[in-house]
């Protein structure tokens, strides 16, 4: 077999490797047992006391919401003053200015949200300060929250609960402690022993070969690039991210990049057939999730692998596949692989650029986001999934003819309104972005912004408009990678993209929160003869079609006019 | 508010103390016992430093393998790719001047010798590597240039090919510093 090909394969089964065992240990730091890790108690005992917390104390779901909701605005209020005034703070060895007021509101929301869509360049655009003390800081957290907010929607799955859903802190504060930081320590030291910078030195200048004068970026990278990906988040330290020789040296730690990005997304599906006791329940939300992957995987790989044909009429061989964008060490193979990975995830670092990706592959990375739940972002994937199977729930119901219910409890109106707005809101946002930005590139090309509206798009046609589509589907999907040709650096995309960020980050965790917290509040109904079963294959496959219908189709019309149009015309 | 609000501004300072200053610090700790002591790994030619291994840098020259073409020029300072789309007409356009221009300088090349890498751009701009089939190819003009016989060339391309991840996961590639400056040193 192509080595190309059984890296890709060798990657996918080594992540397994790991998930499942990572997913078990999660389940088990969170029913309170016994871990190898509980060395950690005292460092978590002190952090909840010097916080003035008790972490014992049980919260409903809207005292959790309350809890999450706060902090997250006392870290977007830190975020936007560090990034206007890190000019002036310290760790700024290349002198880096502070960013303008729309470029860090966008920059704070997109740390905040999970997101790290980044309008501007980790070389120029930040200092060691805020790399560290607001990226790396918001990695953690931002993944943390997503994932204490699925324990506690797990929590509310449970049989017997009512309005005590345990306490939000306690999940979030063991989420670091226990999960994100002993990991990201293992990656980042791994990463430091294959060429990843981690020292505090700015800017070298040396003499190349051929007499030029280089000045080379460096920086403390490796703590932050293992985070990076284990938390699903993806904002890089160079503008290039992963695809730069610093940030992914090579095949090893390219390896260990994708399996990072990827063990937690699928190690909390597990957790939750160890949490609940419902393993099979986890097997066919697993099958779901991996079979949507693989219907976006292939046709990428496909597409990529046979090379850009435009390129191959000019008589020249691609042994490998399309080139341009991608990097020898990695090949095409493995980029179209991260490509999916990293927009079925809410990840958005990249290894390749997106833009120059064949249109089969655009496509397929933008349904990846539209969809956002094949595995899915730290906590948020499973939480989009789980709108999916309330709706799915609910319909199979009405076909049967019987009250829906789903794990002993009604799903009723009010339930269904939610879902329903949840499942309408990304498609929405993006749309309603998309909608504005064409009028604004069509009817207003010469707007005094700091990119003007006529240079907005670094290619024709098509493909321009998937430039724009991309960006609004990263903003909603919290998933930060772009198509970046786009003159994104500018208040138009700085502002409305924040918005769409915000709105695709905070209701998409409101929403699932809610449902799961009135459905726990609700009689419980012993399962009977005719329950709907929740742990079927059939079920599974019910799920599925409510993901295409909703989530897929509602897109379609958008597709057609960008990838999918440019596939046509691409000969 | 006040039952969220106090806890939130203490927990967030103590996490920026755990995750951003004692996780990095114990990290950059680690990098010193690495082989370029978390600095980078620096390649040296006659004592003095010519680049970074894991950066690619501009070859242009005919005596030297060229690298990659460089949206940003190689300018380490920053890094990216063209982003062009595959299907846009300036960008078709400018991939077929590199064509041309690499068949200027290397008469008897046919087209389908000429591997997808030499005439597009890397995703990050920096890209060191070439596979060993855009490394080959150049032999034949190096040859002429230097005056060293071609079968030295492709032995020598051959000892700097570094194979895939324990032989069996991903692309072989060459490394261009590397290769240029044992190049460079066949020349003594």
């Amino acid at each position: 077999m192509n080595t190309e090909i059984s890296g890709v394969i060798f990657t996918y089964l080594l992540t397994l490797a790991i998930a499942i065992p990572l997913g078990r240990y999660i389940a088990r730091i969170f029913k309170g047992e016994k871990t190898w890790l509980d060395f950690l108690a005292p460092v978590e005992r002190f952090i909840f006391r010097f916080s003035g917390i008790d972490p014992k104390k049980e919260m409903n779901w809207k005292q959790h919401l309350f809890a999450l909701l706060t902090i997250n605005s006392v870290w977007l209020i830190y975020a936007f003053v560090c990034l206007m005034a890190q000019g002036h703070l310290p760790l700024n060895p290349d002198a880096n200015p502070g960013q303008s007021p729309d470029t860090a509101f966008n920059t704070a929301i997109s740390f905040l949200v999970n997101c790290n869509l980044q309008h501007y360049s980790g070389e120029s655009g930040a200092t060691y300060f805020t790399q560290h003390f607001v990226f790396m800081f918001l990695h953690f957290v931002s993944a943390a929250t997503g994932i204490a907010a699925l324990i506690v929607l797990y929590k509310a799955m449970k049989d017997k609960v009512t309005d005590k859903l345990g306490n939000f802190w306690d999940y979030f504060v063991k989420t670091i402690t226990r999960v994100l930081l002993p990991i990201s320590f293992v990656i980042a030291v791994i990463f430091a022993f294959n060429g990843m910078t981690t020292s505090y030195a700015g800017k070298d200048t040396f003499i190349s070969m051929q007499g030029d004068t280089v000045h080379v970026s460096r920086g403390p990278v490796a703590a932050l690039v293992a985070i990076k990906h284990l938390g699903t988040n993806g904002g890089g330290w160079f503008g290039a991210n992963s695809a730069h020789p610093i940030e992914n040296p090579n095949y090893l730690t390219n390896t260990v990049e994708l399996v990072a990005q990827l063990i937690i997304p699928i190690a909390l599906v597990f957790a939750l057939g160890f949490y609940l006791n419902k393993k099979k329940f986890a097997y066919v939300i697993f099958g779901v999730m991996t079979l949507g992957m693989l219907l976006l995987l292939i046709p990428t790989m496909n597409a990529e692998l046979n090379g850009n044909p435009a390129i191959a009429h000019m008589g020249i061989s691609q042994p490998n596949g399309a080139m341009e964008g991608k990097e020898v060490r990695f090949g095409p193979a493995n980029s179209a692989y991260w490509s999916i990975m990293t927009t079925v995830t809410s990840t958005g670092s990249v290894n390749s650029m997106h833009d120059s990706a064949m249109p089969v592959s655009g496509t397929m990375m933008l349904l990846g986001m539209m969809v956002n739940c094949f595995y899915g972002g730290c906590g948020v994937g499973f939480l989009n999934f789980y709108i999916f199977i309330v709706i799915a729930v609910f319909i199979s119901g009405l076909m049967v003819g019987r009250t829906p219910e789903f794990l002993g409890r009604k799903i009723e109106a009010r339930e269904m309104k939610i879902a329903s707005l949840i499942a309408l809101l990304h498609p929405f946002i993006i749309l309603v972005g998309l909608a504005i930005s064409s009028y604004v590139v069509v009817h207003m090309p010469g707007a005094d912004w700091a990119v003007k509206p006529s240079t907005w798009l670094n290619n024709p046609g098509n493909h321009g408009f998937s430039e724009m589509l991309y960006e609004y589907t990263s903003s909603a999907a919290n998933n930060g990678s772009g198509f970046e040709g786009l003159g994104d650096g500018n208040i138009f995309w700085n502002v409305t993209t924040g918005i769409v960020m915000v709105l695709g980050r905070f209701l998409p965790i409101i929403g699932p929160l809610a449902i799961a917290g009135l459905l726990a509040n609700k009689k419980y109904i012993p399962e009977s003869a005719g329950t709907l079963k929740s742990d079927t294959s059939t079920f599974g496959l019910m799920i599925f079609a409510v993901i295409v219908i909703i989530a897929a189709l509602s897109f379609f019309p958008a597709l057609a006019l960008g990838p999918i149009a440019e596939h046509f015309s691409l000969k | 508010m006040k039952t969220y609000l106090l806890p939130s501004i203490k927990l967030t300072i103590i996490l920026i103390v755990i995750t951003a200053g004692i996780y990095p610090l114990a990290i950059a700790g680690i990098g010193k016992f690495t082989p370029g002591h978390g600095d980078g790994e620096t390649v040296t030619y006659k004592g003095r430093v010519v680049g970074y291994a894991n950066e690619g840098q501009k070859f242009t020259k005919d005596e030297y393998f060229w690298s990659r073409p460089s949206a940003v020029d190689y300018n380490a300072a920053g890094s990216g790719g063209s982003n062009k789309g595959p299907s846009n007409p300036d960008y078709l356009k400018q991939v077929s001047d590199r064509i041309t221009d690499f068949m200027k300088h290397n008469p008897g090349v046919t087209r389908s010798q000429i591997p997808a890498e030499l005439v597009t751009a890397s995703g990050s701009g920096l890209d060191p590597d070439l596979s060993p089939a855009g490394a080959q190819v150049q032999v034949a003009r190096i040859a002429k240039v230097r005056g060293i016989p071609a079968d030295e060339l492709t032995k020598l391309v051959d000892a700097h090919t570094e194979k895939p991840l324990f032989g069996v996961f991903g692309p072989a590639k060459v490394n261009v510093l590397k290769l240029n400056v044992a190049l460079d040193e066949l020349k003594k």
